[in-house]
């Protein structure tokens, strides 16, 4: 076979795989569009906020999604109003401060809970199991009570005391380290580490994708509270941004499109967050260690 | 380097005891092996010495020290796991280095450590690698490198080698033994596995249901087995026990008298043990004789099971002329190496 009829044979070939279909599976065309429109549900608001966020009040109510007459007057007016950036930076100590806070203590109690035996385990275990019995709407009262008797109230610390350690967070932490094989923590009990250095340096790094699988929640839940934050404070320079952001409606009328705006800057953080730590959550090192 | 001695040493989980007044003399440099089936208490006793389980009662002494009360990084051992326990998240330099995170020694010459022990594991060029990137005879050799790294006055190691394919186990047991040869450090090394037992130890400690069975070299327990158990743990295949009885200054057994020299009471039952590389397919006349029901090929020899009277016995014939499965068959036995226990199961010396 001479070369020409090489490449002839070869280019017939490539003609024949690219026109190959292979045959369509309903159930795979059932299960794409399923997707597809759960999809199209979670995304449409935010499109929609995105979209309103840079409409004119006029345009608020036309369900068209690219609006006639595009602005970014709404951020210049957002970012220029000095309350909003005040209001962010709240928000943003307040989600970190209580996230770091919250991480730290369900896991050190996790722990306890997990790899030691003591008296009233079980029952300790319980107790903070059970709070998550309670609506958050129940415990409002009391929060706010102790926060006027303790004079907290208009304070981050007033904000951010009731989430600094969850009962959930515990519950998490403490399944997960049941992965982690008492065989390392006696290892560096031998090596010479004291409890908290083999809780620190040792079982930690090995929870990592429920560290920040938590730190997610966490830092989402914070970021987005609305209830208690509305409730504990007053002063407009302490407002959390979801309690800012409803300054923007006032008796008259509601300024959507800075609500719109608003809310579309309070997403990036929570876009950040996601992006820094959903790499470790699908990474699973617990086991790498343990035999092949 | 130390001694290592447990005295009356007790182990109880609430009213259960699971170790009963275990007493050992290790000496000073010496590879001491603890073998026992599945709970027996080999790992709890290793455990008690490493200081991870408390001491019911008794004592342990690390040199001339009781080190009862003492937490495990006071006393100066180092352990080896069974699932190597090294930590993922950390290079093959910080898992050897770990040990030395307490260690008051500058920071060059733990780096120097570092490189020697890697040297001796010849692990050097993996040193920057992670756990996940080695294989799992390499990934035992960082555990070791670890427990290494201290220069521990004893090494405890709780079956190491049993996550390891049958070759890599083998070529591990040699790497341990002569790493030993390298260091002297007194090494405890627990296992399931006899032939582990036998082809690293210096002394063996057979254990069964909390107590010691029989305390000796590898040949002492396969050649002089205190009692029935330790007889059939120790070599493989197991030693065949045949029920006998002395009477009239002869052994009876299998059906046949045989001349003995023994000085036991008339009508006194016995156990007769006999390995079956006593145990020979014979061309000629035999102790026994029977059927061949399994034949199991190794090579050079044949394992023969031989139905004789209802009772199945292991013997063995050539790799190359084997006998034929259902054929009849005789079998030779050395009398001299036969063992004899009483009802009880004790060896009668």
């Amino acid at each position: 076979m001479s070369d020409t009829q090489i490449k002839a044979s070869a280019d017939a070939l490539m003609r024949q795989r690219s026109t190959y279909k292979p045959p369509r599976d309903p159930v795979q065309i059932i299960r794409w569009t399923l997707l597809a429109m759960g999809a199209i549900v979670m995304v449409m608001p935010i499109v929609y906020m995105l979209s309103a966020s840079i409409k004119y009040p006029h345009e608020m109510f036309d369900l068209n999604i690219i609006p006639r007459e595009p602005t970014f007057e709404n951020y210049i007016y957002v970012l220029a109003d000095g309350r909003f950036i005040q209001w962010f930076i709240n928000s943003l100590i307040i989600a970190t401060v209580t996230t770091i806070s919250a991480v730290f203590f369900d896991a050190l109690v996790g722990y306890t809970l997990c790899k030691f035996r003591f008296r009233g385990r079980y029952f300790i275990f319980i107790a903070i199991l059970s709070t998550l019995m309670i609506p958050t709407e129940m415990l409002i009262l009391p929060w706010y009570m102790m926060s006027l008797h303790f004079g907290w109230l208009n304070s981050y610390w007033g904000i951010m005391f009731p989430g600094l350690m969850t009962a959930f967070g515990t519950f998490l932490m403490k399944q997960f380290f049941e992965t982690v094989p008492d065989d390392f923590l006696e290892a560096a009990r031998i090596d010479g580490l004291n409890e908290f250095q083999i809780w620190w340096s040792v079982a930690m790094p090995l929870v990592t994708p429920a560290l920040s699988a938590l730190a997610i929640f966490i830092f989402l839940g914070n970021w987005t509270a609305f209830i208690w934050p509305l409730i504990v404070t007053t002063d407009s320079a302490l407002y959390t941004l979801p309690v800012g952001l409803t300054t923007f409606s006032v008796e008259q009328s509601v300024q959507w499109e800075l609500i719109m705006t608003g809310a579309a800057l309070a997403t990036i953080p929570t876009l950040m967050v996601f992006l820094l730590f959903q790499r470790y959550i699908i990474r699973g090192v617990a086991m790498a260690g343990l035999k092949g | 380097m130390a001694t290592l001695t447990l005295r009356n040493l007790v182990k109880a989980y609430g009213k259960t005891e699971v170790l009963h007044s275990i007493n050992l003399d290790i000496a000073n440099g010496e590879f001491v092996v603890f073998v026992g089936p599945s709970g027996c208490g080999k790992s709890t006793t290793l455990r008690m010495i490493a200081g991870l389980e408390e001491v019911t009662s008794g004592e342990i002494l690390i040199g001339d020290r009781v080190v009862n009360h003492l937490e495990p990084k006071a006393r100066n051992i180092a352990m080896v796991f069974q699932n190597y326990a090294i930590y993922p998240h950390l290079s093959v330099r910080k898992n050897i280095g770990f040990g030395l995170r307490t260690s008051k020694m500058a920071k060059a010459d733990k780096e120097k450590r570092i490189e020697e022990v890697a040297a001796i594991l010849s692990m050097t060029e993996y040193l920057d690698r992670k756990p996940a990137q080695l294989s799992g005879g390499q990934r035992q050799r960082v555990a070791i490198g670890r427990a290494m790294v201290r220069d521990p006055s004893v090494f405890l190691f709780d079956e190491p080698l049993s996550n390891l394919d049958a070759q890599l186990r083998t070529q591990m047991r040699l790497e341990i033994k002569k790493l030993h040869q390298r260091v002297g450090t007194t090494i405890v090394f627990v296992t399931h596995d006899q032939v582990e037992a036998m082809t690293m130890a210096d002394r063996i400690v057979i254990m069964k249901d909390g107590h010691i069975q029989q305390i000796g070299t590898p040949a002492e327990v396969f050649h002089k087995p205190a009692n029935t158990f330790v007889a059939q743990f120790i070599g493989a295949p197991s030693m065949n026990m045949l029920d006998a009885r002395w009477q009239g200054g002869a052994l009876h057994l299998a059906g046949q008298a045989l001349p003995a020299k023994l000085s036991l009471p008339d009508d006194t039952a016995l156990t007769v043990g006999i390995r079956p590389d006593d145990l020979l397919v014979s061309p000629g006349p035999g102790v026994f004789s029977g059927t061949v029901s399994v034949l199991e090929p190794l090579g050079t020899q044949t394992l023969v099971y031989v139905d004789i009277g209802g009772r199945e016995v292991i013997a063995q014939a050539s790799g190359r002329t084997p006998p034929q499965l259902g054929a009849h068959v005789t079998l030779a036995a050395d009398l001299d190496n036969m063992h004899l226990f009483d009802s009880t199961g004790k060896a009668i010396a």
